[in-house]
């Protein structure tokens, strides 16, 4: 396990690696940034003194050496735009968004396995057919469709809910977050929603399809055999076994809510890192988007690493020794 | 003294292309201690007559018409609670798949312990000491360690005896066997079979033994059915039905089977394939591939009975006609 953990460890150092030599080179080829920081009128001096400030003009790998230079020191530069560390930029942006996607996650999963175990168990059913068409529509409409028609309902008509913004945020226990005061919730409430949405539907039907394919086999058949009350036939012989495939998507999903939750922050004018990134890649502002990448990517690192050790947990046939990746 | 009494049982699956009648009025008794081998090929109902006693027919099938009677009570009318209360305490059930029968994700003890728990507190202490004693009782060394593990570590014998001990823990009344030896080993079977017979006359429980394998069946049953397309076409004791078929289909069955004493003739077949449930030949569904068949047999024959109760589902049985057959 800890070998395990270990080469874990040493992989993601070389992705984060080859993760920044790409961005650098992607970033380098779109565009320069001078270009958009630097007002048209600048003389020609003026120019060459922000190409120097900024270090653009050494050539691209040596760009790259310095960054690498100052990332072991824990330095991942300073925003062209913002004139602030980069780093610090995203990891302040970083608690708003985490608030949104534990809220969305943890909807998806509360709703989504209840719903998709009774569609799954109860296909005929008329309730089980309507949960199935529902969740048709909660990944097929627009995201950004959803999230205005939320507005419109609980904000605009019904005016239960405000239409945008983060809300005070309550302290409990020195952690600041949206979860420790009323408005910080119901300003979390209708993102949360709109992210949770395609997730809720995605848990829906890949649990009714787990419960499909447990259901009749024969170790089930023989649970029932035993005697036991449906409960724990359902509850702990299929729910345990279903859980094996549940758990490697909703952690993939996880790490999608968080790294592409840019629709929804947008559309509720919400502080998170997805609008930022946006932002910054319109300014090609380099450090903040590698900054933000290398978050990215130690965040999916760290989940990816979360599945395999509760696959581990719940598969006992899963040994995490014996796997290469 | 009769244990269970079925009385033209017929568990039918309503589905959307059809009714496939699996089991189309089926009778047998069993006593108490004894065992009954049912016989046939697969899709003949023989599992599915094993489910309807255990009321564990899921949708869309279920049981059409007929009594089951277990000591005196229909189960085919009873309430959900009480049947389940019956499951697993005094009707007990083993599957044929061993690598299937056990949840892979579960421990041993955790399976064990909640069937003891399905009928009545066990205090930790107890509860493990019987596990240990059954799992003794069916051959697993070092019940104790072997409680900790996981049905991967076990071999597929070891996962059937798992599974026979569980079937055992609570001393049932009738165990239903569907096909439990099928997946193993011939060695494994051997013992399986040995230790199987040796339990259920200690505890003087009777067993409905499902198999496609006549040879197994003789070495073990007291009884035999022979079903073929939902219906039992013969029944008897073991010697009469092995030695003395009467239905041209048990003669069938028992002639492409190998054995020893044939060697070097070719083994006879039973031409064509078993009918579809779905679209029954009329009258008897034997009739298209029958060596037997006369203008009689398009009327579904009754059940008739030979000498003592040897029962027999034929227009034309074979009385001693197979003694002849083999002699020749």
């Amino acid at each position: 396990m800890t070998v395990f953990i270990i080469r874990r460890l040493l992989q993601s150092v070389l992705v984060v690696a080859v993760m920044t030599l790409l961005v650098f080179a992607g970033v380098y080829a779109i565009g320069n940034p001078v270009e958009i920081l630097i007002s048209q009128d600048a003389t020609e001096a003026e120019r060459a003194a922000a190409i120097a400030r900024l270090g653009l003009d050494k050539s691209l790998p040596e760009q790259y050496l310095a960054f690498l230079g100052n990332l072991v020191k824990g330095d991942l530069g300073t925003s062209f735009v913002f004139g602030e560390p980069a780093l610090q930029l995203v990891l302040q942006r970083f608690p708003a968004t985490m608030e949104l996607a534990i809220c969305a996650m943890m909807m998806s999963i509360f709703i989504g396995v209840p719903l998709g175990l009774y569609a799954g168990l109860r296909p005929e059913s008329i309730a089980g057919r309507t949960i199935m068409t529902g969740s048709i529509f909660g990944f097929s409409l627009p995201n950004f469709w959803q999230g205005l028609m939320l507005i419109m309902l609980f904000a605009v008509i019904l005016q239960w809910l405000p239409a945008g913004g983060r809300g005070v945020r309550g302290e409990f226990l020195g952690i600041e977050s949206s979860f420790f005061s009323w408005d910080g919730i119901s300003h979390l409430i209708l993102p949360a929603i709109n992210l949770a949405l395609f997730k809720t539907s995605l848990v829906i039907r890949l649990t009714r399809a787990s419960v499909r394919e447990t259901i009749n086999l024969d170790y089930v058949k023989f649970a029932r055999a035993k005697g036991l009350r449906p409960r724990r036939v359902i509850g702990l012989h299929v729910l345990k076994n279903i859980m094996i495939p549940l758990v490697t998507i909703i952690g993939l999903e996880f790490g999608s809510v968080i790294a592409f939750a840019v629709v929804t922050e947008t559309v509720f004018a919400w502080p998170g890192m997805g609008k930022l990134i946006i932002d910054s890649i319109f300014q090609l502002d380099r450090p903040v988007i590698v900054a933000y990448l290398i978050v990215i990517v130690c965040l999916f690192i760290t989940i990816n690493l979360v599945v395999d050790i509760l696959y581990a947990i719940l598969d006992p046939r899963v040994r995490l020794a014996d796997q290469k990746a | 003294m009769t244990l269970l009494s079925i009385e033209n049982l017929k568990t039918h699956f309503f589905t959307k292309a059809g009714v496939v009648k699996s089991v189309d009025g089926v009778s047998f008794d069993l006593d108490r201690g004894e065992i009954l081998g049912i016989v046939g090929e697969s899709g003949s109902g023989k599992s599915v007559t094993g489910f309807s006693i255990m009321g564990l027919v899921d949708a869309p099938g279920r049981i059409a018409e007929g009594s089951i009677r277990f000591d005196g009570q229909n189960l085919v009318d009873l309430p959900e609670p009480q049947m389940r209360d019956l499951r697993g305490r005094r009707i007990a059930m083993i599957f044929q798949d061993p690598m299937m029968t056990l949840n892979p994700v579960l421990r041993v003890d955790t399976q064990m312990i909640e069937a003891l728990r399905a009928h009545g507190r066990w205090s930790d202490d107890d509860a493990r000491q019987r596990c240990r004693d059954v799992l003794g009782q069916v051959g697993i060394p070092s019940p104790e360690e072997r409680l900790k593990s996981y049905p991967h570590q076990f071999s597929g014998g070891m996962r059937q005896r798992v599974a026979i001990a569980i079937a055992l823990l609570h001393q049932p009344d009738l165990i239903i066997a569907d096909e439990p030896t099928t997946a193993l080993d011939v060695t494994i079977q051997a013992q399986i079979l040995f230790e199987i017979q040796k339990l259920v006359a200690e505890n003087n429980t009777a067993m409905i033994w499902v198999t496609h394998d006549l040879a197994v069946v003789a070495g073990l049953a007291n009884r035999v059915a022979v079903m073929y397309a939902g219906r039992i076409v013969e029944m008897g004791t073991t010697d009469e039905v092995v030695n003395r078929p009467a239905h041209p289909y048990t003669a069938g069955l028992i002639g492409s089977a190998p054995s020893r004493n044939a060697r070097g003739t070719r083994l006879t077949q039973i031409r064509g394939m078993a009918p579809l449930p779905m679209n029954l030949p009329t009258g008897c569904a034997f009739q298209p591939r029958c060596d037997h068949a006369t203008g009689a047999c398009a009327v579904s024959p009754d059940a008739s009975t030979l000498e003592g109760d040897h029962l027999v589902r034929c227009h034309h049985p074979l009385v001693g006609a197979f003694d002849r057959g083999t002699a020749a």
